[in-house]
């Protein structure tokens, strides 16, 4: 893509983003905006237009193009048990005060292609829980969507994320949660069973249930100020009482004021407690 | 080697980027910058996913200048040194905010060099300068053609003096750089361009 002056690229970016919103309903204006130029700088190169500009007319009467725009403007790019200590602070600070309610719901949102939910499943399977708790993971990105609910990775990756997992705290081999054949690992319906994947837009839709956990990790980087301070309002309100809240490790939600509805229980892992209704 | 032409408004902002053998030079210019160097410095070094914290020690030991973690919706703070965090990369966004992202390794490299520059080339203009020092991959060769297409000025460490060359000679070859340095010169080549009034002390 030729080098265009910052000026010309922003209204370029507005329009496409305009285009998205007033026809198709999907709302990205609320978005950190360097990195959504690049994601549609790299959507207009592979659809094989010169300028992004030239997204415009595509998105405007091409309604099939749509799951590949939205799979373009949210590249979906997880790992299981990222980020190690965080699942060994669920483990150890979280999971032993979901054990005294008789029934849990999690809420993961911005699941990607599963992963993560995986991850959190076998943690929860571990700790005894998984057969009293029902989690909702759910993202926009209908193709990462079908992939989390085929639940069928590389055995290479698996092998991968092992290391994490028994620095995660994990207790058996990670494959021993996997069917292994044809170099792909397929998780057992044990695992999935518990988990109802579903189409959830964090800018648009509303609260769906009352949940006692809500994980939403490498999401809202992607989210401006105000549309964090949204999302977090909406978390405040699905969390039943003193409800958990995990976040990715680098979100800094200081800026929010709906931050203020949450205390931390473990500050640098971001694990969250929402704080009771102030009288 | 001339001061760059014609001369060059101020400049607001520095991003730094370099991959194997880049500690050793960060650790020669970063020290040496006065301690009222007047605008931010933005760092990406290509560690490994899991050295939290450790380049930013590494730096901070022998730096004047304050040395952070970037954290994204932080604002880019003048005189202070702003290092991109492990295994994220890095933005600056139109109001000088950090942002950070997830996406994919850009080069095999996350944080890239590329994304911080482009950004900051956006972010920036003519008011940016950047630095691309030893590395054994073509990141922040793109970077430094942005850079140097919005207005900003490249510096660029003397392949010669690089432990690895593959990084500063992709830049050269693309045309990416005003001045070719050896570490020791980076220092006060900076100083000057982010203060004009020192240009005199320019040899
Ligand atoms: C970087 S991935 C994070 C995946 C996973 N949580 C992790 O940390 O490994 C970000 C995910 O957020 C999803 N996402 C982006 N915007 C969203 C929105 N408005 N509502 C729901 N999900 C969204 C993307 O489709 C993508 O799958």
């Amino acid at each position: 893509m030729p080098w265009r002056s910052n000026s010309i690229h922003s209204i370029e970016l507005d329009l496409v983003l305009d285009v998205l919103a007033r026809r198709h309903g999907y709302d990205f204006r609320g978005y950190a905006r360097a990195s959504l130029k690049r994601r549609v700088s790299g959507l207009a190169h592979k659809l094989g237009c010169a300028t992004i500009a030239e997204l415009v007319p595509r998105i405007l009467y091409d309604d099939a193009l749509l799951p590949e725009v939205l799979a373009g403007l949210s590249v979906p790019v997880t790992e299981m048990f990222r980020d190690p200590q965080v699942f060994k602070g669920i483990r150890d600070q979280i999971a032993p005060v979901l054990a005294t309610y008789p029934r849990i719901n999690i809420w993961q949102a911005g699941c990607a292609t599963g992963e993560e939910v995986y991850s959190l499943a076998i943690l929860l399977a571990e700790a005894g829980l998984l057969s009293k708790t029902q989690i909702y993971a759910t993202d926009i990105n209908d193709m990462a969507l079908a992939k989390a609910e085929e639940g069928i990775f590389p055995v290479k990756t698996i092998e991968k994320y092992s290391e994490n997992y028994l620095k995660a705290g994990g207790t058996k081999a990670l494959a021993s949660y996997f069917s292994l054949g044809y170099g792909y690992a397929k998780i057992d319906s044990a695992i999935k069973d518990r988990i109802s994947f579903a189409h959830h837009n964090l800018v648009s839709d509303g609260v769906f249930c009352e949940v006692n956990l809500v994980v939403c990790r490498n999401v809202l980087i992607y989210f401006d100020r105000h549309l964090q301070d949204r999302v977090l309002g909406l978390f405040d309100s699905t969390l039943s009482r003193s409800g958990f809240l995990c976040l990715g490790t680098k979100e800094n939600v200081a800026f929010t004021p709906a931050a203020a509805r949450f205390a931390p229980v473990d500050a640098p892992l971001r694990l969250y407690k929402k704080l009771a209704e102030s009288p | 080697m001339s001061a760059p032409q014609p001369p060059h408004a101020p400049i607001q902002a520095v991003v730094i980027g370099c991959s194997a053998g880049g500690l050793e030079v960060l650790r020669m210019i970063l020290p040496a910058l006065p301690d009222d160097f007047p605008v931010p410095i933005m760092v990406v070094a290509h560690v490994g996913a899991a050295s939290g914290g450790y380049l930013e020690d590494a730096i901070r030991r022998d730096c004047k200048m304050p040395v952070v973690e970037a954290e994204e919706r932080q604002p880019v703070t003048p005189g202070i040194i702003h290092v991109a965090p492990p295994d994220y990369h890095l933005m600056v966004e139109a109001d000088h905010t950090f942002s950070v992202s997830t996406d994919p390794k850009v080069h095999n490299a996350r944080p890239s060099i590329d994304v911080l520059l482009i950004s900051a080339a956006e972010a920036w203009g003519s008011g940016l300068a950047a630095v691309l020092l030893t590395g054994a991959n073509a990141d922040g060769a793109d970077g430094m053609a942005a850079v140097k297409a919005a207005g900003g000025v490249c510096l660029v460490q003397d392949p010669a003096t690089a432990f690895a060359s593959e990084m500063p000679t992709a830049a050269i070859a693309r045309g990416a750089v005003d001045r070719i340095l050896v570490p020791g010169r980076f220092a006060p080549v900076l100083a000057a361009l982010c203060n004009p009034s020192r240009t005199a002390e320019l040899p």
